[in-house]
């Protein structure tokens, strides 16, 4: 068994809130995870749940209150660490009296390179994430959308095993996001980790092997995109038509919504062909039958509304 | 130890040229040394000694201003807009970053000071002709005004790891202003009844850094000559004040978290 990508191993951080007498609030609260070496593993969480808390502590940038974790194998404290992994901070700024070449220049002098090699590096990741024609622009023109695509370039830069992306499809539009995804599904195929974490559901359900999901600073559950989400009870939604002159049926009527002519129904999907045969004997005209599939939209949404355990937590924590 | 200061230094370097601020402040020098050549016109005889000591207050005034206000932002600047997160996650250690930071506001004011002083040179050559012997004693007054900017821009530095550009202004120009009258202070406490007063003047007196000791405008000014031992001594107390001053950066600054 190889050593794994990323251990987290109790994680927790305590932030001082309040200017005068110092009260600690915790942000994240006992985080154990492991993420194997060349996944791509989401972080998944409504705002303020304690994301980019995580990866600012895997990457140094501040320091776990207790626990610790590693990086393949090497302590967060450890400045080898550093070589191993690839960092793009949420919303991420730079210098904006530098262009984006001179930038990724810059941040390549880190690590032992020769002038050429850089030169040549950078071009063709210029290239790759699009800002080949603005590469010689001084980054204070640049839109948030070009600073995430440069953040993803600086991150990828020294061709990293780990990388930990904040929020990487933040703040770009459709094209951007699926450029993103491509460069991220490449990255896997030639075998390296990724970390991200993102609070946009459909990013994550298309690219993810295993996800996590952390609300208010805890871990709620980990698995596959698809275990989580075929937890909910799905329900069966019900278009139809009445011919004129007919009645819902009663034992339907409670749950009908009227749009025109149409109806409108949602039930359990345990009750559909009871449900069908009362439409039946109703003379309904079926429009459609289409499965509710529950996002993990609606499962953050429940996360956050009841901030008390739920009796099927148990099912998805793989802990 | 690692190359990683290096560059940070060349970045902060590059970063005070492409500033505007810093053309301005040399257009001020400039302008410094133009009014000493017309005040040299109008008072005949005493033009030198005019020259040299606006000249080298404008250059002592210019850095001071310089170290002050961009070393208070050296890093809090840099921590509010978060450009420190994508570069603190890459192989360089707290330290080494601030080291590249306080290298590369020496390294703009080293090449800016000496800008001004070719600026006063060619002044002076315009006023008074040929250079004489005792020309070299600006060198020396220069050297001092160096010394002195590194030691201000290591407190601005120091400032800088924990409180907001405003506040680190005020610190560093309260401990400059205090420091350049260190031998006063001290002078005063001795005169007081109140050992209270004594012993607090004693306190300051040691723990500010002495600038009275690196000005020796005046003394350039007249010709009159600097002993050497003066050199080496102002030398090995900034070089100690600044490494003492890097050390407590770095002790604060490495177990900051970033906001
Ligand atoms: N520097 C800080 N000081 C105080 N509280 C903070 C700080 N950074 C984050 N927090 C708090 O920690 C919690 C988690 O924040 P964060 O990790 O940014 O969440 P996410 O990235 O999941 O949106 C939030 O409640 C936030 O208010
Ligand atoms: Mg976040």
């Amino acid at each position: 068994m190889s050593t794994p990508a990323i251990e987290i191993l109790g994680l927790t951080k305590d932030y001082p809130v309040g200017f005068w007498r110092k009260r600690m609030r915790r942000s994240l609260d006992d985080l154990s995870l492991t993420v194997e070496d060349g996944e791509i593993f989401g972080f998944l969480g409504p705002n303020g749940a304690g994301k980019t808390t995580t990866l600012k502590l895997l990457t140094g940038l501040i320091f776990p209150t207790c626990g610790t974790a590693r990086i393949r194998g090497r302590s967060i404290d450890d400045i080898d660490m550093h070589r191993q992994i690839g960092y793009l901070p949420e919303q991420p700024y730079f210098y904006d009296y530098l262009t984006a070449r001179e930038l990724l220049d810059y941040y390549a002098r880190f690590s032992p390179s020769s002038a050429i090699e850089r030169r040549g590096r950078i071009a063709h990741l210029l290239e790759r994430v699009g800002l080949a024609s603005a590469a010689d622009v001084q980054l204070r023109k640049y839109s948030k959308g070009m600073l995430q695509r440069v953040g993803i370039a600086q991150a990828i830069l020294d061709d990293p095993q780990v990388l930990l992306l904040d929020e990487p499809m933040s703040g770009l539009d459709p094209v951007g996001r699926r450029e993103v995804r491509d460069i991220i599904v490449e990255l896997r195929k030639q075998g390296r980790t990724i970390f991200f974490s993102t609070h946009i559901l459909s990013d994550a359900e298309m690219l993810c092997d295993r996800v996590a999901i952390l609300a208010g600073g805890k871990l709620q559950g980990v698995g596959a995109p698809g275990e989580i989400m075929s937890l909910e009870v799905h329900a069966m939604d019900i278009l139809f038509e009445l011919p004129a002159g007919q009645d819902v049926p009663p034992a339907l009527s409670e749950n009908v919504t009227k749009i025109g002519a149409r109806c409108r129904v949602e039930v359990p999907e345990s009750e559909l062909y009871a449900a069908l045969d009362q439409l039946r004997r109703s003379q309904a005209r079926l429009l459609s039958i289409s499965p509710i599939r529950p996002t993990l939209e609606d499962y953050f949404l429940r996360l956050v509304q009841d901030e008390k355990p739920r009796p099927n937590q148990a099912e998805v924590t793989v802990r | 130890m690692s190359r990683a200061p290096v560059p940070v230094a060349v970045n902060t370097f590059r970063e005070a040229i492409r500033d505007r601020v810093l053309y301005n402040l040399i257009f001020f020098a400039l302008l410094m040394i133009g009014a000493a050549i017309l005040v040299g016109q109008i008072s005949i005889g005493i033009d030198r000694l005019v020259i040299v000591n606006l000249g080298l207050s404008a250059i002592s005034l210019i850095g001071l201003v310089m170290a002050i206000f961009i070393g208070v932002g050296l890093v809090s600047k840099e921590m509010e807009r978060r450009t420190l997160y994508s570069l603190l996650a890459r192989p360089i250690r707290r330290w080494e970053f601030l080291l590249g930071k306080y290298g590369g506001l020496l390294l703009t004011l080293v090449v800016n000071t000496g800008f001004m002083t070719l600026g006063l040179a060619a002044a002076l050559f315009y006023v008074s002709g040929p250079f004489v012997r005792t020309d070299a004693l600006i060198l020396v007054a220069v050297y001092f005004i160096l010394l002195a900017l590194a030691v201000v821009t290591a407190l601005a530095l120091f400032f800088s790891c924990f409180s907001s550009p405003m506040l680190s202004t005020l610190f560093t120009l309260g401990i400059y202003l205090t420091g350049c009258f260190a031998g006063d202070i001290r002078e005063f406490g001795d005169l007081t009844q109140s050992q209270g007063m004594k012993l607090m003047s004693r306190v300051v007196y040691y723990l500010v850094p002495n600038f009275h000791n690196f000005n020796v405008i005046a003394a350039a000014a007249h010709g009159e000559s600097i002993p050497l031992s003066l050199v080496g001594e102002n030398t090995l107390y900034a070089a100690l004040y600044v490494a003492l001053l890097l050390v407590a950066a770095s002790a604060v600054f490495s177990s900051r978290n970033l906001k």
